[in-house]
């Protein structure tokens, strides 16, 4: 579920603690206005020799309020400097250092390695080890996108040209939904993402997984998809390692088989909904950066094999 | 009567507001009209027995829309046109900011030009650029040396670029040279 007030990890909890507090201190002085309001409305007035008696208690009521408020707002000021300085840097040393690219509509998830083949990209799938802090670089490509878990933490923008740095830590192993949270343009609604919390070993099994590039085709179904790619519009946005396909502008489909979501998670990843995808993708986000693809009815059953196998 | 008269110029600026603000559409994917043969133009002006070759249509479909044009200036570098063309000023290949065109200046020649490939080493990118993106390219193109209305050409970079934005540049006359 995405909710903020379900925290499943350190930043979201103190967000989460500091909103509880501003909640519940609201409400009782609401409550207590209110009243004090009715009491008002409803008691008889004083009568005419009572007056200077009156005043003065008034006077030492109105002090106490003001008191009173003035040590609120100061506890108020304070738990809100203690979670900013708490959510402004990770309690142990970074586990992994995660690259967050915000792309027109598709989050991209780079993670670095001192071999630069060992590059590993996930688009619009973070995975993250549980229980560790998860350093985020995040930067833009186009306009200005805001990357927001709410069960793990608060809105952080990604500007174009500026590296915006924050981390994350997951306590519960479990899928977190992520969005986009600044208005992005045309798709900005369908921009979304899942982070998946794992232990370390499966984490580490998943990475090492992913640093494969992809396996030749096998049949000849996935050869002759293979070919349709290379030889079609496809092959002049997306990268699959391991073969020719090595453009940038879209996301990288060297795993694509084995992802939750197609589209930022917009539809599930099936064999269905991928050719619709692939066929029309302006039929189901109109205005995204694909554009719709005139492959025959067999070279597209194919191109789903082959895009199928590459898990 | 002053009352009356003030009513009435308010009631004509809100209508003339309401109904002269022409909004441009954004058409992504109504394309039918892309690219049957028949309605594409000859490439060459001999043709045997006596009819003349048909004249290349004006037809695009991004005729004066200014989010097409915008979106072929980014694949014109993403495509790397750029990598001959330069930003329209050209190098490997010629530019395509003045006014002379050697295979004529016409939406659909533009077209065939990308699609077909010319001879001396721009290539064909039939199959590999959709139609409905080589149609936004052929927009961007146009509006390089000015063929389009100046509220329709791009402003401005995503990149840094120190050449004239394309709205800022004179608007040439076509010429066709014909010399490759």
């Amino acid at each position: 579920m995405q909710s903020m007030f379900h925290p499943a990890g350190p930043v979201a909890q103190r967000i989460a603690s500091l909103g509880w507090l501003l909640l519940a201190v609201c409400i009782v002085v609401y409550v207590l206005v209110m009243l004090v309001t009715l009491w008002a409305l409803l008691r008889r007035r004083p009568v005419a020799e009572d007056v200077p008696r009156t005043t003065r208690r008034l006077t030492r009521t109105v002090m106490i309020a003001t008191v009173v408020t003035a040590v609120i707002l100061a506890l108020f000021t304070v738990s809100s400097v203690v979670a900013g300085r708490g959510l402004a840097s990770p309690t142990g040393p970074g586990a992994i250092t995660v690259d967050v690219i915000g792309h027109q509509w598709w989050w991209e998830f780079q993670y670095r390695d001192v071999t630069p083949s060992d590059f590993v990209t996930s688009p619009n799938e973070l995975h993250i080890p549980v229980g560790v802090p998860v350093h985020l670089k995040a930067i833009s490509r186009d306009v200005i996108h805001s990357f927001w878990v709410p069960n793990l933490l608060g809105k952080r923008d990604l500007i174009p040209g500026q590296v915006t740095n924050t981390w994350l830590q997951a306590d519960d192993p479990g899928i977190y939904r992520g969005q986009c949270a600044e208005f992005c343009g045309h798709q900005h609604a369908h921009m979304a993402f899942v982070v998946v919390a794992e232990p370390m070993d499966k984490f580490l099994a998943w990475i090492q997984h992913q640093r494969a590039p992809a396996t030749g085709p096998a049949s000849d179904e996935e050869k002759h998809g293979h070919d349709a790619f290379m030889h079609s519009t496809c092959v002049m946005c997306h990268t699959i390692r391991g073969t020719d396909a090595g453009a940038r502008l879209g996301p990288e489909l060297t795993h694509i088989g084995s992802r939750m979501t197609i589209a930022a998670g917009t539809l599930p990843n099936t064999r269905g909904h991928l050719g619709g995808w692939v066929a029309n993708a302006q039929g189901i986000k109109p205005g995204v950066r694909m554009p719709p693809n005139p492959l025959n009815p067999d070279d597209l059953q194919a191109v789903l094999t082959y895009l199928g196998s590459l898990r | 009567m002053c009352r009356w008269s003030w009513g009435l110029a308010i009631g004509a600026s809100v209508t003339l507001l309401a109904t002269a603000c022409q909004r441009e559409v954004r058409p992504f994917q109504d394309l039918t009209v892309a690219s049957d043969r028949a309605q594409r133009p000859t490439l060459s002006s001999i043709s045997p027995g006596s009819p003349s070759p048909a004249p290349a249509p004006a037809f695009s479909p991004y005729q004066n829309n200014a989010y097409a044009t915008g979106e072929g200036k980014r694949l014109f570098d993403a495509f790397n046109c750029s990598g001959c063309h330069a930003h329209g000023g050209g190098g490997m290949g010629p530019p395509l900011m003045d006014d002379e065109w050697i295979y004529g200046s016409q939406p659909a020649n533009i077209f065939e030009t990308i699609v077909e490939g010319r001879p001396n080493g721009m290539p064909s990118f039939r199959n590999k650029i959709a139609d409905q993106q080589v149609w936004e390219l052929v927009a961007y193109v146009q509006s390089m040396s000015g063929q389009e209305p100046i509220d329709v050409l791009p402003s401005r970079s995503d990149h840094m670029r120190y050449s004239t934005p394309e709205n800022a540049r004179r608007a040439e006359v076509p010429k066709q040279t014909g010399t490759p």
